[in-house]
C-alpha cells in the first residue's frame, strides 16, 4: 500500500510542481490544477464498496520511532466519507475558480495553497498517527490564514486572518496537548490503539482535562460558541475559499476530530452533555444572528456555524440515531452549502455586489444560477424531495428518542431549523426573484463553469434526496455500531405519517413566513451592533490588546536598553539566590590563628589595596581616580609577588602601567568628571555593589574550605619539562600546552590594536568636529 | 591571608559593580578595571595560595617536586591580564571618540546616534 502513502503526500508535492510552473504559464492553463482533485475523488471511489463490506485499509511506516511518531494512516468508513467530501467539493471549486479567478495576478499563488490545503485535509481525516493528525491539523490552519489573506492588500483582509489563526491555532496547542496527555497515559499515540484503554477517557484523574483541551481543539476550528466568530471574519477570503475552507470541509475537521473521539469518550456522560450544550448554544444563536445580515456571505457564515452547532449538539445527544444524523448532515450541508456559496459567488462575480438588499430579479439572466439557488435553498429549509429534507428527519428522530429532555432538545431544533430555512431562502431565492433594481445595472451572462458547478451540487442534492439508497451504506456502516451496538436508522423520504412529519412541516411553514414577513435591511443589521460590546469577538480583541500592552510593559520593564538594568537584575537575583543558600546555611570558619600569621608587608599591602579602591570610588577628580586605579594594579602586582607568580606580577606591572598612561593620554579630551545620578540612585547601586560583594566574599570563603582539584596542575608539573622542554611552567603552559589559545589571544590583541589605531587616526567628517 | 584576600575580592567586586552601575563611561571603564582585577584575585585565590615558591622547575630537576604555587590559576590570569588590556585601551579610546562626536560621556544621552546624519 505504499501508493497509499504517495496519494494523501500527493498534494503537497503537486503544489510543488504547480509552483514550478510559474504565473505566467499557469494562467494559461488553470484547469491542470483540477486534475488533482478529480483523480483522487476518483481513487478514494474505488474504496467505498470494500469498506462498506467492512474492510479497513491501512499504511503503517515508522518515521519518529523513538518518539512513537509514525506514517500511520488508515481509511475506514468515516475517512473515506471525508476524503469523498474533500476531493469531490475540492473538485468543483478547482474548476469554479478558473473562471472566478480568471486572469487573476495572483491565480498560481491560490491553486499553490489551495492544494497544500486540500493534502493537509485528506492527511487529517487519514492519519491514524495523533501526532501526524495534529500536524494536518495545523497546516490546514496556515493554509487557511494564507487563503484568507489573499486580498493581503485590503488591511481587513489581513485582520481577518491572523484573528482565524490566532483562534484556530489555539485549538491546534489544545489538541497538541491532548496528543501528548492521551499518549503518555494510554501509551501510544495511534488512535484506533487508544481505544483499547478507552476506560483513561472515562474515568481517569486527568480525564477532565483530556475534554478541555479536546473541547477547545474542536470547538475552535468548528467555530462553536464562543470561539465562532472568526468565521464571519474569515468570508473576506475570495468565495471559493469560502465554501472549501469555511463551509464545506476545514470548519468540519473540529466534528471530525469529535466523531473520531467519540468511541473513546463513548461511557464519558460529560463529554456528551458539554457537546449538547455549546452545540445547542451555538446553533440557536447563530440561527438568529441570519437575521440581522444583510451580506448574503455574513448570512451563509452564520447559517454554517449554525450548521456545526446543530453537529455537534447531535454528536451531543450521542445516540446512534443522532451521531448517524450528525453525519448524514455533513454531507447534506456540505451538497447544499457548497452550492450556495458558488451561487453567491457567481451573483458577486456579475452584479458586483452581494447585498441583499441590492438584489433582486437576476433568474431572468442567471436562470441556470437561479435554478441551482432554489434546489441548494430548498435543501437547506429541508423541503422534500431533497436530500435536506431527510437531514431534517433524522434530526428530529434523534431529538425525539433520545438525550433527557426530547421536548426541549425537539423545540430548539425546529426553531434553529425555522431560521436556517430562511437563511436557505434569503442566498438561494430572494437574488433571482421579483424585480431587477435598477442600480443594479446590466448583468452579463457568466461563464457556463460558475453556473455549471453550482447546478451540479444541487443535482447531487436532489439526486440523493430522491434516491437515498445510493449512499445510505455510507451511514450506515459508519462509527455508530461500535458506540452503542444499535442498527443505524434508515434512509429514507417518506416513512409514513407521524410526528415527524409533522414537524418538518411545521419547520417548512414557518420558515416560509419568516422569509415573506422579515425583510433583512441596514436598520436592523445596525440595531445589533450595539450589543457588540458584550460579544465575543470584542472580549477577544480586549485581551489580545491588554495582552500586547502586557508584554511591551514587561519587554520594556526587562529590556529597556540601559545596561545598568540588565546588570542589576543578574546581581540582584544572584546575590537572592546564592545568598539565602549561604545564609540558611553558612559553612564558614574564621580563624584567628590566620590573623596573627600576617607579616607586616601584608598587612601593608592589604591597607594601601583598601584605600585605593575607596579613592577610586570616591574621589571627585578623575585624574585621582586614574591615579587610584594604578596604585590598585600595583598593589596586585605585590599580591603575586608574595604568592610564588613573579610572572603575573610583571605582566600586571606593564599592562598596569600602559593603562594609566593611556588613561592620562586622553584625559584632557574627555568631558567633565560629573556624579550624573541622583542620591537615590546612589545608595541604592551601594547596596547591590556591597551585597554582591559581602555574597561574593563568603562564597569564596565558603569554597576554600573545600579541597582544590589538583589533577591538572599535577600535570602540568610533571610534564612540563619532560615534554616542552621548559622550566617555567606557567610559560610552557602559554606557549605550548595552550599554544592555540595565545596565538588566538594575540589575534585578538591585534584586532584591539587596529581598531584603536583606526579610532585615533580616522579623520573625523566636518559635522563631527 | 586567605580570609583577608577574600574579603578584599568581595570589596573589589563591590567598587567596581558599583562603579558599572555609574551613568558616565569614564566610571564604566574603571569600574571593569577594577572587576577585572577582582575577577584575577578571585581565580589567584582558588588555586589556593603558597607563599614564596614560583612554579619553576630547579635547574637540575626535570619536573616540579615538593610545594609549589599552581601554575594553572597563573596561567589563566595572565591571558586574562592582556586581553583585559585590550578591552580596556579599546574602550578608552572608543569613549575618546564617542566623545568628540556625541559631546557627552552620560550613557542615557547617547542613545541618539539614530539624528546623526
Amino acid at each position: 500500500m505504499t501508493i497509499f502513502l504517495f496519494v494523501i503526500l500527493s498534494s503537497f508535492l503537486f503544489a510543488l510542481i504547480l509552483f514550478g510552473l510559474g504565473q505566467q504559464k499557469f494562467q494559461r492553463m488553470t484547469w491542470v490544477a483540477s486534475l488533482l482533485p478529480i483523480s483522487l475523488f476518483l481513487y478514494f471511489s474505488s474504496f467505498v464498496s470494500p469498506i462498506i463490506n467492512g474492510e479497513v485499509f491501512t499504511f503503517f511506516t515508522k518515521w519518529v520511532p523513538s518518539l512513537g511518531i509514525n506514517l500511520d494512516f488508515r481509511l475506514d468508513n468515516l475517512a473515506i466519507l471525508f476524503t469523498l467530501l474533500i476531493t469531490g467539493v475540492g473538485s468543483i471549486v478547482f474548476l469554479y475558480t478558473t473562471q472566478y479567478l480568471k486572469g487573476h495576478p495572483k491565480i498560481l499563488r491560490f491553486y499553490t495553497f489551495l492544494t497544500i490545503f486540500m493534502g493537509a485535509m485528506i492527511g487529517l481525516v487519514t492519519s491514524n498517527n495523533i501526532i501526524t493528525l495534529f500536524i494536518f491539523w495545523e497546516l490546514t490552519s496556515i493554509s487557511s490564514f494564507y487563503l484568507i489573506s489573499f486580498n493581503n492588500t485590503q488591511a481587513e483582509s489581513r485582520k481577518s486572518a491572523i484573528i482565524a489563526l490566532s483562534i484556530t491555532g489555539l485549538g491546534g496547542l489544545a489538541l497538541l496537548a491532548f496528543a501528548v496527555l492521551a499518549g503518555q497515559i494510554t501509551g501510544t499515540l495511534s488512535i484506533s490503539e487508544m481505544l483499547q484503554s478507552s476506560e483513561v477517557f472515562e474515568n481517569h484523574e486527568v480525564s477532565a482535562l483530556l475534554m478541555v483541551f479536546i473541547f477547545l481543539a474542536a470547538f475552535t476550528k468548528s467555530a462553536q460558541f464562543p470561539f465562532h466568530f472568526w468565521l464571519p471574519g474569515a468570508m473576506k477570503a475570495p468565495t471559493p475559499v469560502s465554501t472549501y475552507l469555511h463551509s464545506a470541509t476545514m470548519v468540519k475537521a473540529g466534528i471530525y476530530l469529535l466523531l473520531r473521539f467519540t468511541p473513546h469518550f463513548q461511557n464519558n456522560s460529560y463529554f456528551f452533555t458539554v457537546l449538547l450544550i455549546v452545540g445547542g448554544i451555538t446553533m440557536l444563536y447563530a440561527a438568529f444572528q441570519t437575521l440581522f445580515k444583510t451580506d448574503l456571505k455574513g448570512i451563509l457564515a452564520y447559517s454554517t456555524i449554525g450548521a456545526l452547532g446543530i453537529m455537534v449538539f447531535l454528536i451531543g445527544i450521542g445516540t446512534t440515531a443522532s451521531i448517524t444524523a450528525a453525519i448524514v448532515f455533513i454531507v447534506v450541508h456540505a451538497l447544499y452549502k457548497a452550492c450556495l456559496f458558488l451561487v453567491t459567488g457567481t451573483i458577486d462575480h456579475q452584479a458586483g455586489t452581494r447585498d441583499i438588499t441590492k438584489l433582486g430579479g437576476l433568474r431572468k439572466v442567471l436562470l441556470p444560477l437561479s435554478i441551482a439557488g432554489f434546489i441548494a435553498a430548498f435543501s437547506s429549509g429541508g423541503f422534500p424531495p431533497t436530500i435536506g429534507f431527510i437531514g431534517k428527519d433524522l434530526i428530529y428522530e434523534a431529538t425525539l428518542h433520545g438525550g433527557m429532555n426530547p421536548v426541549f432538545l425537539t423545540t430548539i431544533a425546529v426553531l434553529t431549523n425555522i431560521l436556517m430555512v430562511f437563511a436557505g431562502l434569503v442566498v438561494g431565492v430572494k437574488p433571482f426573484t421579483g424585480k431587477q433594481p435598477e442600480e443594479l445595472g446590466r448583468v452579463k451572462k457568466p461563464h457556463f463553469l460558475l453556473w455549471l458547478m453550482p447546478m451540479l451540487l444541487a443535482t447531487l442534492s436532489l439526486l440523493f434526496g430522491i434516491f437515498p439508497g445510493m449512499i445510505e451504506s455510507l451511514f450506515t456502516h459508519n462509527i455508530t455500531p461500535d458506540l452503542t451496538g444499535e442498527e443505524s436508522p434508515h434512509l429514507a423520504i417518506w416513512h409514513g405519517f407521524n410526528l415527524i412529519i409533522l414537524l418538518s412541516s411545521i419547520t417548512i411553514i414557518a420558515g416560509l413566513a419568516v422569509y415573506f414577513l422579515w425583510k433583512p435591511s441596514y436598520k436592523k443589521e445596525s440595531s445589533m451592533i450595539k450589543f457588540n460590546a458584550f460579544s465575543p469577538k470584542r472580549l477577544a480583541l480586549v485581551f489580545a490588546n491588554q495582552f500586547e500592552r502586557i508584554s511591551y510593559f514587561l519587554t520594556r520593564f526587562f529590556q529597556n536598553g540601559y545596561l545598568r538594568r540588565y546588570v542589576m537584575i543578574i546581581l540582584v537575583l544572584l546575590t537572592l539566590v546564592f545568598g539565602i543558600h549561604i545564609f540558611i546555611n553558612p559553612r564558614i570558619f574564621l580563624s584567628l590563628k590566620e590573623i596573627k600569621a600576617l607579616n607586616w608587608n601584608e598587612i601593608v599591602v592589604l591597607a594601601m589595596m583598601l584605600v585605593s579602591v575607596l579613592f577610586t570610588v570616591f574621589t571627585k577628580s578623575r585624574l585621582s581616580a586614574i591615579a587610584g586605579m594604578g596604585v590598585l594594579g600595583y598593589t596586585m602586582c605585590f599580591i603575586f609577588v608574595f604568592y610564588g607568580a613573579p610572572d603575573l606580577a610583571m605582566t600586571q606591572f606593564s599592562i598596569d602601567t600602559l593603562t594609566v598612561i593611556l588613561f592620562v593620554l586622553v584625559l584632557y579630551r574627555l568631558p567633565k568628571y560629573l556624579k550624573l545620578s541622583n542620591r537615590t540612585n546612589r545608595i541604592r547601586d551601594g547596596i547591590i555593589a556591597t551585597s554582591f560583594g559581602t555574597f561574593l566574599a563568603f562564597t569564596i570563603i565558603e569554597i576554600m574550605n573545600e579541597n582544590p582539584v589538583k589533577a591538572t596542575s599535577e600535570f602540568y608539573a610533571e610534564y612540563a619539562y619532560k615534554l616542552a622542554k621548559g622550566k617555567n611552567v606557567v610559560n610552557v603552559i602559554l606557549v605550548d600546552f595552550r599554544g592555540f589559545d595565545t596565538m588566538i589571544e594575540i589575534v585578538v590583541l591585534s584586532i584591539a590594536a587596529i581598531g584603536v589605531f583606526a579610532l585615533l587616526k580616522l579623520y573625523l567628517k566636518k559635522h563631527e568636529k | 591571608m586567605e580570609i583577608l584576600l577574600a574579603i578584599m575580592t568581595g570589596i573589589l567586586y563591590a567598587a567596581g559593580i558599583y562603579l558599572i552601575l555609574r551613568r558616565s563611561l569614564v566610571k564604566l571603564i574603571i569600574g571593569i578595571v577594577i572587576l577585572g582585577n577582582g575577577v584575577n584575585l578571585l581565580i589567584f585565590l582558588m588555586g589556593g595560595l603558597v607563599k614564596g615558591n614560583p612554579p619553576l622547575i630547579p635547574a637540575d630537576g626535570k619536573m616540579l617536586e615538593g610545594v609549589f604555587a599552581d601554575p594553572v590559576p597563573q596561567a589563566l590570569i595572565l591571558t586574562a591580564i592582556v586581553i583585559s588590556f585590550g578591552l580596556q585601551s579599546f574602550a578608552i579610546v572608543l569613549i575618546k571618540r564617542a566623545y568628540k562626536v556625541l559631546k557627552t560621556d552620560d550613557i542615557d544621552t547617547m542613545n541618539k546616534t539614530d539624528d546623526i546624519k
